[in-house]
């Protein structure tokens, strides 16, 4: 076996998976923060579970399609019922966001437990922290294998979901950016455009839900929830522009889960112990850690005007 | 012994002391998260309490590694119960500081502590999982709460602090409802609002650390957020509110502890946020202030009221009728017959109503600034806002209608 070939066995693939879920978390997530929605995203893998659980009891099979269409079908019920419970009930947006993911969430628990699921491998803690690690690439042989359409083809299929999830993204993204931008920013003027506000919000509700669902089958709810928020807080923090904004939540989403990857997986070793920790966790917490930087150093922290207030 | 007996039994305390105690445990912990979750919701801060319940599991963690490095029970629970709440405090700190001091929003702050506490403490539950003492088995259990196979002093511990919660908010209630309503006025009135508002989150942080064992750290949050919400549909009364927030959030821990002891496949946690579920579906549905039931209920008597009385001018007038509501209407009140003419009682009140609108207009006509009259909607029978006397001169200036 040549160099790296054990890399690219073992590690490869799961950088790759990792990098594009968080990437295609991002790029939402820039317009999500933008337009103070940041939480849609905690909210999306909330339900999840649930809508997984369901598909599972109605097809039988742990099949990814089902699963994926349940758990979006469950993102599409839970932003209904928010909307729903705000205007029936008049109740303040988060109070409303926080009844509806807890109350599907712990439906989906209690689904899950009283449900024969014990051939099968869905559990709780899956779809918390997912199994990066186990996106192995058995064909690979080495960095050879890249050029090889045999071992290629052996690659985990999530890697090809997310790369076609991500490009769908993208151009949606490119294609109503100035749709998107203006509505972001100022939703009267938009108006006065012509743009209709509203089904450009729901449409970016949606990529986001498309985007945490492939994200959620293959990394698991952390790494969504983080980045959706933590690449794109980090990014508002370096810059003002929208489009360099987005540039560097590329930047931090791929360094993030690289680094987090590596650490998670190399890591332990310089410190002597033999066990990898989890990769999920490890590449949340580095986004954190960026995130934390850029609030000390970042050029572009403070709140335009802050120095000028009173207090 | 069927289920129900079984409940029943754990209901009224007869399953058993261990699991008598978890439930009055639980139900202190529901009033406690209730009462809390009333001023974190007044005061429109309920996700981040989900900030503050996610950021507990490092500091779980972190307690175990370091008991059980100290060759302790590394699930000494009031050892992980300090640790949970040092770093929950931690994530309740970096929510405040980077809303504050940094340009992002604090959707922006909870979702990334949330997230980033989060993940760090899975990192450090494999670094457990790794160590050798074998008894690391349990803290996932923190993750969705489990009171199944809880120790007696763990139960007696739970019951304790949520009675020094609940304490905590009937102390603290003044204040806090001050700051939730008014920050400013509370200020100038003495109270210091960042204090207050610390202790209404610190408030939140015990009932979350104290709940971890029970309900767990995903769906803690759930208790602080539902009680009240259900709770606002039954009162505008801050006092009442936090109340009936108790209360629900107090039967929600104690009928979900009970219930969850008597079968087995019924995990704690989330059956408790399920009946808080429950309650708050029921408020929104059946509330007689904001319900949808009610409020569906007044739109029609509205409704009602408008289309009768148009009915009735377009009668008094001879004009033809042709919508159907307010043919049924008219029908259904005996103002009409079934094919449409008008009998004696509909002549009465057409002609009380061809009154009542002549007398509107013409003192609006005659007093046009007068803010009494703008009070005319077309509903209201002018001798409910005018006095006798004043009804009786109007009616001397009316036009002298038409002898026929």
């Amino acid at each position: 076996m040549e160099v790296g070939a054990e890399f690219v066995q073992l590690s490869l693939a799961p950088i790759v998976i990792g990098t594009l879920a968080a990437i295609a978390c991002a790029l939402p997530g820039n317009f999500l923060l933008l337009r103070r929605q940041a939480l849609i995203g905690d909210a999306i893998s909330h339900v999840a579970l649930p809508g997984i659980v369901v598909a599972f009891l109605v097809t039988g099979t742990i099949a990814t399609w089902p699963m994926m269409i349940g758990a979006a079908g469950a993102a599409v019920v839970a932003v209904a019922l928010i909307e729903l419970i705000k205007r029936l009930g008049r109740v303040e947006p988060g109070a409303a966001m926080g009844v509806v993911f807890t109350t599907l969430f712990a439906a989906g628990v209690l689904l899950l437990e009283q449900s024969d699921t014990s051939g099968v491998h869905i559990d709780v803690e899956h779809a918390l922290y997912g199994n990066l690690e186990s996106l192995i690439w058995f064909d690979a042989v080495g960095w050879s294998s890249l050029a090889d359409p045999a071992a290629l083809a052996g690659l985990p299929p999530q890697l090809f979901r997310l790369a076609i999830v991500l490009a769908v993204i993208v151009v949606f993204l490119v294609a109503f950016w100035k749709e998107l931008a203006i509505s972001t920013f100022d939703p009267g003027f938009a108006q006065a455009l012509g743009i209709r506000t509203g089904a450009v919000g729901f449409a970016l509700v949606v990529a986001s839900a498309i985007a945490a669902v492939a994200a959620f089958d293959a990394v698991g709810s952390i790494i969504v929830i983080a980045m959706f928020v933590c690449p794109p807080a980090t990014a508002r923090l370096m810059t003002d522009r929208l489009g360099r904004q987005i540039a560097w939540s590329v930047l931090f989403a791929t360094t993030s889960a690289i680094a987090g990857y590596v650490f998670a997986g190399y890591g332990p070793l310089w410190f002597g112990s033999a066990d990898a920790v989890s990769a999920a966790g490890m590449i949340a917490t580095v986004a954190g850690l960026q995130l934390g930087l850029a609030c000390m150093i970042g050029p572009r922290r403070q709140r335009t005007g802050q120095a000028a207030a009173p207090h | 012994m069927t289920t129900l007996d079984f409940f029943l039994q754990a209901l009224t305390l007869q399953g058993g002391y261990n699991s008598a105690l978890v439930a009055v445990g639980a139900g202190l912990l529901g009033i406690a998260g209730g009462g809390a979750g009333a001023f974190v919701f007044l005061r429109k801060r309920a996700l981040v309490s989900d900030a503050v319940t996610h950021a507990t599991l490092p500091g779980v963690a972190i307690a175990f590694i370091i008991m059980a490095l100290l060759g302790g029970d590394g699930r000494w629970l009031p050892g992980l119960i300090l640790g949970s709440a040092a770093s929950a405090a931690i994530g309740l700190m970096a929510v405040e500081w980077i809303s504050a001091k940094t340009r992002l929003g604090e959707d922006a702050a909870i979702g990334a502590v949330l997230s980033v506490f989060f993940g760090l403490g899975i990192v450090l539950l494999t670094v457990i999982q790794t160590m050798d003492h074998g008894k690391q088995a349990g803290l996932d259990t923190f993750l969705l709460g489990s009171t199944a196979g809880m120790l007696i002093g763990e139960a007696v511990l739970i019951a304790a602090a949520g009675a020094v919660a609940v304490a905590l908010v009937v102390a603290l209630r003044r204040p806090m409802t001050m700051v939730a309503f008014d920050p400013e006025y509370a200020a100038t009135l003495g109270i210091d609002v960042r204090r207050t508002d610390l202790a209404m989150m610190g408030l939140a942080l015990i009932v979350t650390v104290i709940g971890l064992k029970i309900v767990g750290l995903i769906l803690i949050v759930a208790l602080l957020i539902i009680p009240p919400v259900a709770a606002r549909f039954w009162t505008d009364r801050v006092d009442r509110l936090i109340l009936i927030s108790a209360a629900i959030g107090g039967v929600s821990g104690y009928t979900g502890a009970a219930l969850s002891a008597a079968a087995a496949d019924m995990p704690t946690g989330p059956i408790i946020v399920l009946i808080a579920f429950a309650m708050f579906a029921l408020s929104l549905a059946f509330s007689p202030l904001r319900g949808v039931l009610a409020s569906a209920l007044r739109h029609r008597r509205f409704q009602h009221r408008v289309h009768l009385r148009q009915g009735l001018l377009a009668l008094a007038r001879g004009e033809a009728i042709y919508d159907r509501l307010t043919l049924r209407i008219l029908r259904r009140r005996g103002l009409i017959r079934g094919d449409g003419v008008v009998t004696q009682d509909g002549r009465g009140a057409a002609g009380r109503a061809q009154l009542d609108e002549t007398r509107w207009t013409t003192a609006r006509r005659l007093r046009a600034d007068d803010p009494v009259l703008e009070r005319y909607d077309g509903l209201t029978p002018i001798d409910r806002i005018l006095t006798t006397d004043q009804v009786a001169h109007l009616d001397s200036l009316l036009p002298k209608p038409e002898s026929t």
